[in-house]
């Protein structure tokens, strides 16, 4: 079964709408939420995996577009430039989920890529531009 | 036991100089005594790689024929400065490019040139007798240029703010991206490594110091620009907030872009990582017992980047070893912190130089003349007025 990562802008209002309950009930899809920040008075974000048949994404996806929710494929990958990177550590300073850690001997970067949650908060974060997502 | 400056540089000249980084002194000092380790070690080395905005190049590109006298210079869409002579400029590596902003500036067009990658000099000048072109449109190399070297007005600050942001929305900052309600803290010494916190009071480094400047031999040329040495100092005499700097000369031909590193501060703007490294001899007791201090002993000041003021309150002091550590806590909260410094680089940096002084018989020179010291002219702001208040 296909997997798809989503990244879901909720519109101001809309955002206690149990669009997640209806992807799984109506379009027979699995989600996973990776990350989410929703507040009822502002704009929400959410980004998720989906498993299901081509078919039900696509109906899924339409579904959630009508709901006015803004649908972005998000990056399938995170990919750091060990050439570029200077190992300043200043990645690990916005990394949540501490997938970007430093190691504590060496004090060189160490990416866990299995803790990653796609949030790209590292992506604007390095100055030299190390971090890139790729679709 | 003392040693002078005469009796380092002869063992230095002669290959028997015992030379140790910062970072090794340091735990000699704890497992031997500061004196011990001052008897045994000549020279100690020292490192930082952080981002340095007051950075730049003086260039002189040669004349073309028919000879333009430059007025307004870019390269690679960077403005470069016209107010020197005919065919001389100064490009500063914070100024963004006129076509992709602040994702390519001065700092990534020196990096360009210090991996041997052509740039496109276009100038444009008024025309004279002497100097009829009015356009130039060409490519130039690090090699094709007369002179390359950096002047940096302000480089190896003594000592950093740790920033924190204490408002509802991120800030997007030189010190990086300060995550809402104290989500984290971020900060950028060298530590142990950073030169001038090895040498606190200014005794050994002075105009005249030859250093590592991004990978080249170069010197300190002066104080660098906001050198404050009146700043709140701990129970060693060891500043705990941004205070002294330095200025530095080096020939950019003879620099590495593995020490020279272009930066981009998302929603700030274009910096450069520069790589310093200042030798320091150990010539007593008094100045091995501040090259012994370690990340534990050494503090830096946390700050508040939510105020927008120019005194921004302080929220205490922690230790270089707890910010390394990976959180702090501030007012009860523990915080993860992220350095912006690097410490591998500036540890490769301490190991050069350290080679250079063992192997290659870098000798050290004495200061020509001080910088400024604690007593010296105390440091000003800006203030905002008129032409009839003066």
């Amino acid at each position: 079964m296909p997997r798809k990562r989503l990244d879901l802008t909720f519109p101001p209002r809309q955002s206690l709408k149990p669009v997640i309950y209806h992807l799984v009930k109506d379009y027979d899809l699995v989600p996973n939420i990776l990350r989410a920040q929703i507040h009822p008075a502002q704009e929400g974000r959410m980004v998720l995996e989906v498993t299901g048949s081509k078919e039900s994404y696509a109906a899924g996806v339409a579904f959630l577009e009508s709901q006015g929710l803004t649908v972005r494929e998000a990056a399938s990958d995170i990919v750091l430039d060990e050439e570029l990177c200077v190992n300043c550590g200043l990645c690990t300073a916005v990394c949540k989920p501490d997938a970007l850690t430093l190691d504590p001997e060496t004090q060189t970067l160490v990416f866990d890529k299995d803790k990653c949650v796609y949030c790209e908060a590292c992506v604007i974060a390095c100055p030299r531009r190390a971090i890139t997502l790729s679709f | 036991m003392a040693k002078s400056w005469e009796e380092i540089n002869a063992r230095i000249a002669s290959g028997d100089a015992v030379v140790f980084t910062a970072e090794e002194f340091g735990a000699l000092a704890a497992e031997k005594g500061v004196s011990a380790a001052a008897k045994r070690v000549d020279v100690v080395t020292t490192g930082t790689f952080g981002p340095m905005c007051s950075s730049g190049v003086f260039l002189n590109f040669g004349h073309s024929d028919p000879p333009i006298k430059m007025g307004e210079i870019t390269l690679n869409d960077v403005p470069a400065s016209g107010g020197l002579a005919a065919v001389d400029t100064y490009l500063g590596v914070t100024e963004p490019s006129r076509v992709r902003g602040i994702e390519y500036g001065g700092a990534h067009v020196i990096e360009d040139l210090l991996r041997g990658r052509a740039v496109r000099l276009r100038a444009t000048g008024p025309g004279t007798d002497c100097y009829p072109r009015t356009e130039i449109d060409t490519w130039v190399t690090l090699e094709d240029l007369n002179q390359a070297y950096f002047f940096n007005p302000r480089n190896a600050y003594q000592n950093y703010a740790v920033a924190v942001n204490s408002t509802d929305t991120a800030l997007y900052t030189y010190l990086g991206t300060l995550l809402p309600r104290l989500g984290n803290a971020t900060y950028c010494s060298g530590g142990a490594l950073s030169p001038l916190l090895n040498d606190p009071t200014y005794r050994t480094i002075g105009v005249g110091t030859r250093c590592f400047v991004a990978g080249a031999p170069g010197y300190v040329a002066w104080e660098g620009t906001q050198h404050n040495p009146h700043t709140d100092r701990d129970e060693h005499g060891v500043p705990v907030r941004p205070s002294g700097t330095l200025a530095v000369i080096a020939d950019l031909k003879a620099a590495s872009p593995e020490f020279f590193s272009a930066a981009t501060f998302t929603r700030y703007g274009v910096s450069s990582f520069v790589g310093i490294g200042v030798p320091i001899p150990v010539l007593d007791d008094d100045i091995a017992a501040t090259l012994a201090l370690t990340d534990a002993d050494l503090k830096a000041t946390i700050y508040d980047y939510g105020v927008q003021h120019r005194s921004r309150p302080s929220l205490g002091t922690v230790t270089y070893a707890e910010l390394r550590s990976g959180s702090i806590e501030v007012g009860g909260k523990t915080i993860p912190t992220g350095p912006i410094s690097s410490l591998p680089v500036a540890r490769r940096i301490a190991s050069e130089l350290k080679r250079w002084v063992a192997e290659e018989r870098f000798t050290l020179a004495p200061p020509l003349q001080a910088l400024p010291q604690v007593g010296s002219q105390a440091f000003k702001p800006l203030e905002i007025r008129t032409g009839e208040a003066i």
